[in-house]
């Protein structure tokens, strides 16, 4: 047995085999994949957060209910009867209108994960190609950037959004594109930095003397140089654009009833918490924690897998 | 092969303006400098830090800009501002930088890297064969063919400047800019990365330009050194006989400032007094009077020109006491 295991070891075949793994290196992001799987919260987040999707996508079948149908057997006595039950089929209790809650939470899920998902990474996408092209350029392209920037940071998005939403309605669609619009600085300061100090790289003359273009320079052979930093910020931006949109829910200028969001159900439920509803708020809210804890954990994940030493 | 005529090279300052209305200060980074060169030849581009020698390279480049004078590569002059000429002139003309691991993306493994030129510069190549090409140069430069999928990260600075060298080399220019590229190195590898370059410029005939501050390395490589003070030349000469006999007073000095490899030699570096003018305001005269050892009051006032003697050419008025020798290698000056 071990004298097999010694041939075996001392074999020809077995060295090439070894060799030829070690010339084949990682790439740096099947590095950091290696170093995020390693990390177990982050990993036990990413099901976590699976789960929730999974939850706001299909929990529909399993509900007796639409999110938008009133329970008239309930709704005078929610307080007796409105609870969580298993024979009525409202699984989550009914909301203060004698609407089933696990449709609403489900409802409300989706758009929270949606507008986080989509209004997230788009404005970081706007943010770090701004970043990069102010960083890049550079003279009066950056100062007129930086400038709308500063500037818009004095502006109070709440006062933003109840304007925008006044002239355009309330709809999930106007929802991301004010968000969007709300957060096009994410990323621009972090992403502008990096560019600055790689474009006085030797490499980006390299690519110069090839007679490559401006473009190519910044999308092939920057834009790989500063895909760690926008992935990092993505993670933290999506569930900051969650919070902003729970935020404005909860105030009341969210979406336009019956469609409803995890910040408008909280809302709805923080209301009511005094007449001993409590299940309208432990519900949304419960939902609401599981979402931002995982996303911050994943977030955590990835800045120690992507780490900026040099790799 | 490559000819510059009266280069210079301007930058402007935003930092110094007073207002925002008010004109920039302009700092004058190379001031006139000639030189040509035949293929298989080397010219050594030698001057203190801050002298102007990598604007002078990275301006032939067409890095920066040219403010003035003309650059002919293989008897067309080179237009800056057209596409075409550009890329002509990248095809003929490529350079190797001074930080051996920076000049690399860290993202590309460095079979990457190194095809990237031929796909830029031999577009009608078969992809295999660009592939072949790029392997079949690393292994020239000493890097086993069987790294090429690994990352610049995984090399020593050393081997990272012969990937460096492999890339600028790969589409078969005819001249090599090389921009301090050993001076980030240990002197073993020095040595041996200047080796490879005098190798590979003997087998595809390559004219060097070799800018370092280093003379000891120059000396090695070059065949003729020319000296930079404050971006304008001030003496160009064969290496050996610059060497040997310098002319001009700045390259005495500069000279008598390289340490010999011998614990028992002492040396004697001539200090310079005096102060370097600001490149923002030079003055009319020579560049180098106000700290020259020699200075006349003529030297403030007039620009001396540059004087033929020994096979040496150096812009010194010291000079016009020595008779004018006819020297039949200076004569298409």
């Amino acid at each position: 047995m071990i004298g097999a295991v010694k041939r075996r070891l001392n074999s020809a075949a077995f060295a090439d085999e070894r060799a030829g793994e070690m010339v084949a290196s990682r790439s740096f992001w099947a590095d950091a994949g290696r170093r995020f799987l390693r990390n177990r919260m982050a990993v036990f987040s990413v099901g976590m957060l699976s789960v929730l999707i999974l939850f706001a996508i299909v929990g529909n079948l399993f509900s007796r209910w639409s999110f938008e149908e009133i329970d008239w057997n309930v709704l005078g006595r929610i307080k007796e009867d409105g609870g969580p039950s298993l024979e009525n089929g409202h699984w989550f209790g009914v909301d203060e209108l004698g609407r089933d809650l696990y449709a609403r939470v489900v409802q409300g899920t989706r758009t929270s994960l949606l507008v986080g998902f989509i209004a997230g990474p788009v404005s970081v996408l706007l943010g770090a190609t701004l970043g990069a092209l102010a960083g890049y350029y550079g003279g009066r392209f950056d100062r007129t950037v930086l400038g709308a920037y500063t500037i818009w940071l004095a502006i109070p998005y709440i006062i933003f959004f109840v304007v925008w939403q006044a002239f355009f309605g309330r709809s999930m669609s106007q929802m991301i594109l004010v968000i969007i619009l709300v957060n096009w600085t994410a990323g621009l300061l972090l992403v502008r930095g990096q560019v600055m100090m790689l474009k006085n790289r030797e490499f980006v003359d390299a690519a110069r003397m090839l007679g490559m273009s401006d473009f190519a320079i910044i999308f092939r052979h920057l834009a790989p140089n500063v895909l760690w930093v926008v992935v990092i910020y993505t993670s933290l931006v999506i569930p900051e654009v969650i919070m902003m949109e729970s935020l404005v829910s909860f105030l009341g200028v969210g979406i336009q009833e019956p469609n409803t969001s995890l910040g408008a159900l909280l809302s709805e439920g923080a209301s009511t918490m005094t007449f001993g509803t409590l299940w309208q708020l432990g519900f949304p809210a419960a939902v609401f924690v599981l979402a931002q804890v995982s996303l911050f954990y994943i977030g955590d994940g990835l800045r120690d897998a992507l780490d900026p030493k040099e790799r | 092969m490559l000819a510059v005529q009266n280069a210079h090279v301007e930058f402007r300052v935003a930092q110094t303006k007073k207002w925002p209305w008010s004109p920039a200060g302009v700092v004058h980074a190379v001031n006139g400098v000639s030189f040509d060169l035949e293929p298989g030849q080397t010219i050594g581009i030698v001057g203190e830090s801050g002298c102007g020698k990598s604007t002078l390279i990275r301006s032939v480049a067409g890095l920066t800009p040219l403010a003035s004078g003309t650059v002919t590569l293989d008897g067309e002059r080179v237009q800056y501002d057209n596409r075409a000429s550009m890329q002509r002139l990248r095809a003929t003309m490529q350079m190797i930088f001074q930080d051996p691991i920076a000049s690399l993306n860290p993202r590309m493994t460095i079979r990457e890297i190194v095809t990237e030129p031929l796909s830029f510069f031999r577009p009608e190549m078969h992809i295999d064969k660009r592939k072949a090409a790029a392997l079949a140069m690393l292994e020239r430069v000493g890097i086993p063919p069987a790294q090429a999928n690994r990352f610049p990260h995984e090399f020593s600075g050393g081997q990272c400047q012969r990937i460096g060298i492999a890339r600028s080399l790969v589409a078969e220019p005819k001249v090599l800019l090389c921009d301090e590229p050993v001076s980030a190195l240990d002197v073993s590898v020095q040595a041996q990365v200047v080796n490879l370059l005098k190798e590979l410029q003997r087998e595809m005939g390559l004219a060097l330009v070799f800018v370092a501050h280093d003379l000891g390395v120059v000396r090695h490589i070059s065949d003729e050194v020319l000296v930079m003070y404050m971006g304008a030349q001030m003496e160009r000469a064969p290496a050996a006989d610059l060497v040997r006999a310098p002319k001009h007073p700045y390259a005495q000095a500069l000279l008598s400032a390289v340490p010999i490899p011998d614990p028992t030699v002492r040396i004697a570096p001539q200090m310079l007094e005096g102060d370097l003018p600001s490149p923002m305001e030079l003055p009319p005269g020579c560049l180098f009077a106000s700290r020259c050892p020699h200075a006349m009051t003529k030297c403030a006032n007039a620009k001396p020109p540059m004087l033929h003697r020994d096979g040496h050419e150096a812009a010194c008025f010291l000079l016009e006491d020595t008779p004018e020798e006819l020297d039949a290698s200076l004569e298409h000056h």
